[in-house]
């Protein structure tokens, strides 16, 4: 820009009174919190109190909800179900959906546990063809959407039926088949970290919450040193101090039983690095351009079939991988895998989480807050001994709830200029 | 406005199904010249636009840019060539803050991650330079006004150094005041040595900046004129084709009987 010269001259502009002006300081940011309550930007605070009332419920009927071994199984299996989730926050960015991703994890599931087991291939070469194959259905889901113009709730519908189809041809007329005792895909839910060691759960915890509060006082001096408003200290101190603690009660939890379980990892890192993708690259950005306007996007320069292909590709890629958790966790691969409600709680976690329906608005955090919120009730429910029907018909109510909540928070949001 | 044009059209047709859009439209754009574009509703002019910006591929003729024919077949194509466009319909996404509209599909990268801080500095010198004022930066572009979603637009077209900016009706949805403030912004483009192509239906706006008036009627040319030296009145009548009507004939035929 050379038009700084021709600027000079003119005196500094008054502030306009319509701005929003943030008072500095701790003050300033719980009145920041309170517009943005009032104006329904609700952000993850439904979800938090969500899971703190479903504890406390659970906690009094069954007395055993809070107790070290349940909180260790629930982290071990929101895995599966989380990753499918992950992948449906990616489509949903772009206002889409993918109804295929159970079956997809479903034939995913088949394929590495028949190549490992009856042709005894190497597990981890099984896992990478299964996973392959998984993406490739992502990508002639995106190119019928993308390219030919199907809407991608009719393809992935065509997708979810055949696939599921080749899940049980793959499977043979056998249909099941029993994981490898100590093979690789077993031990990607059965594994503790260290075999237990409890180092590595407080290693994980720690690295977390340093990581956090580095980036936060990273970015809060990067951008006073540019001149721009800045987080004050107190805040990055506060919000690292929640996240502390956070991390700190589940690292002692986790410890008072088997340690630190590798699902968790798998997914937590997972998230860490979709969201990093998702807020901090050019294809990040290009996502949720698509989501808010494809006309913009396209007149930006982006490739607009690239990023939805691309998109569900990723998302079956997930589902893929999710696929091998679930397996893993129930020790088999077999007909139902991925069927059933898990493709609908997947959905249902992202939504809860927080990831509008509508496009453009989400993070993959609402996979890993919604699809605790799920597997906390059903587990929860399990605990106290609710037979399948009632738990379906909770589940469902949770998450017509979270759509309510989405859909009022939009209206809420565009009525205050917010959307 | 000495040397070749910076941006040149040449017999440019463009067909859609049975409509002929444009037939065989020429256009020169040099280094430091307003052109006004301006014709009747469905003459061709956002068509022109779209064909110069890569939206829609042209059928026929040439487009040249400084003296050599170039291809544009995609909005990529225009963008690295420098020609930077603000529809009427702005085009911004509605979820993502100005930041991130300003620098869409060009973002500054640090380590191959979105330099979010260099982004929003240079957002805020951009605007400043422009006198733009919006609530913030961090926003997302649906809570501002029509006013304020403009100025971003416009802003947002000059963040790639740009050679041609094209401008579609800038100020039709604008008050008084931001509407100066776009003329302004017109004028200093042009002392940048930006070519600008204005797209307008507001005469006083057309008289006020531009030094070029083409005009287009039914997807062909109907003159060029430069803007010192005509009157409204003859700009007008080559919009509407009213040079052949009963009026205009009687006077020539008047002025020849008093010969």
């Amino acid at each position: 820009m050379t038009t700084n010269q021709t600027t000079t001259d003119t005196p500094p502009a008054a502030i306009d009174p319509r701005l929003l002006v943030r008072e500095a300081g701790f003050a300033g940011y719980l009145e920041e919190f309170k517009r943005k309550m009032k104006s329904g930007d609700l952000g993850s605070v439904p979800v938090v109190l969500g899971l703190i009332l479903i504890a406390a419920i659970f906690q009094t009927v069954s007395g055993d909800f809070l107790n070290a071994d349940n909180l260790t199984n629930i982290t071990k299996w929101i895995a599966g179900p989380g990753l499918i989730a992950v992948g449906i926050v990616f489509v949903l960015l772009l206002g889409e959906i993918d109804l295929s991703l159970g079956s997809v994890a479903g034939v995913s599931a088949a394929i590495a546990s028949v190549l490992s087991v009856r042709s005894g291939l190497n597990e981890w070469l099984a896992v990478l063809i299964a996973m392959g194959v998984g993406i490739g259905m992502g990508a002639l889901h995106g190119f019928f959407f993308a390219k030919i113009g199907v809407p991608a709730f009719v393809v992935t519908l065509a997708g979810m039926l055949a696939w599921m189809g080749l899940q049980n041809s793959v499977l043979g007329d056998k249909g099941t088949v029993n994981l490898l005792n100590d093979g690789v895909i077993a031990k990607l839910d059965t594994y503790f970290l260290g075999d237990g060691d409890v180092f590595f759960t407080w290693a994980f915890a720690l690295l977390g919450i340093a990581l956090f509060g580095a980036g936060q006082l990273i970015d809060s001096r990067r951008r006073s040193a540019a001149g721009l408003a800045a987080r004050p200290m107190s805040e990055i101190a506060l919000r690292t101090g929640v996240i502390a603690v956070i991390g700190l009660v589940a690292a002692y939890m986790l410890n008072q039983d088997r340690g630190l379980p590798l699902p968790l990892v798998v997914f937590f890192g997972i998230v860490v690095v979709t969201d990093f993708v998702l807020r901090r690259t050019s294809y990040g950005r290009q996502i949720f351009a698509v989501g808010g306007g494809v006309e913009a996007a396209r007149r930006a320069g982006i490739n607009v079939a690239w990023v939805r292909i691309s998109v569900f590709m990723i998302s079956a890629g997930m589902a893929s991988l999710g696929g091998l958790f679930i397996a893993s966790q129930q020790g088999s691969a077999d007909k139902l895998l991925g069927g059933g409600s898990v493709l609908m709680n997947s959905i249902a976690a992202a939504v809860i989480g927080g990831t509008s329906l509508f496009g453009g608005r989400g993070k993959t955090w609402s996979a890993l807050l919604g699809i605790l919120v799920i597997q906390s009730i059903i587990t929860g429910l399990d605990l106290v001994h609710v037979n399948q029907a009632i738990q379906y018909m909770i589940t469902g109510a949770v998450l017509l709830g979270a759509v309510v909540l989405d859909s009022v928070s939009r209206r809420t949001q565009k009525s205050s200029g917010r959307g | 406005m000495t040397g070749a044009p910076v941006l040149a059209l040449r017999g440019v047709s463009k067909r859609f199904g049975a409509v002929q859009a444009l037939t065989d439209v020429q256009l020169e754009v040099h280094a430091g010249e307003v052109v006004a574009l301006v014709g009747d509703n469905g003459a061709g002019k956002s068509t022109l636009v779209k064909t110069i910006a890569g939206v829609h591929p042209i059928d026929e003729g040439v487009i040249e840019w400084d003296g050599k024919p170039v291809g544009i077949n995609r909005p990529q194509d225009a963008q690295h060539l420098g020609v930077a466009t603000v529809y009427q319909d702005l085009a911004l996404c509605d979820n993502l803050d100005v930041v991130g509209n300003l620098f869409l599909g060009r973002e500054l990268k640090k380590f191959g991650t979105l330099d979010e801080v260099g982004m929003e500095k240079r957002a805020k010198e951009l605007l400043d330079t422009l006198s733009i004022r919006i609530p913030s930066v961090r926003i997302p572009i649906a809570a501002l006004s029509g006013g304020q979603r403009q100025v971003v637009a416009i802003a947002r077209a000059l963040v790639g150094d740009p050679k041609i900016v094209i401008l579609d009706e800038p100020t039709a949805a604008l008050g008084v005041e931001q509407t100066a403030q776009v003329l302004d912004l017109v004028e200093r483009l042009r002392e940048r040595g930006l070519g600008v192509i204005l797209i307008s239906h507001n005469m006083a706006d057309v008289k006020a900046v531009a030094d070029t008036v083409a005009v287009l009627r039914l997807g062909r040319n109907n003159g060029v004129f430069e803007v010192a030296s005509t009157s409204h009145e003859e700009i007008i009548s080559a919009i509407t084709g009213a040079t052949e009507n009963a009026v205009t004939r009687r006077q020539a035929r008047l002025a020849e009987d008093a010969k």
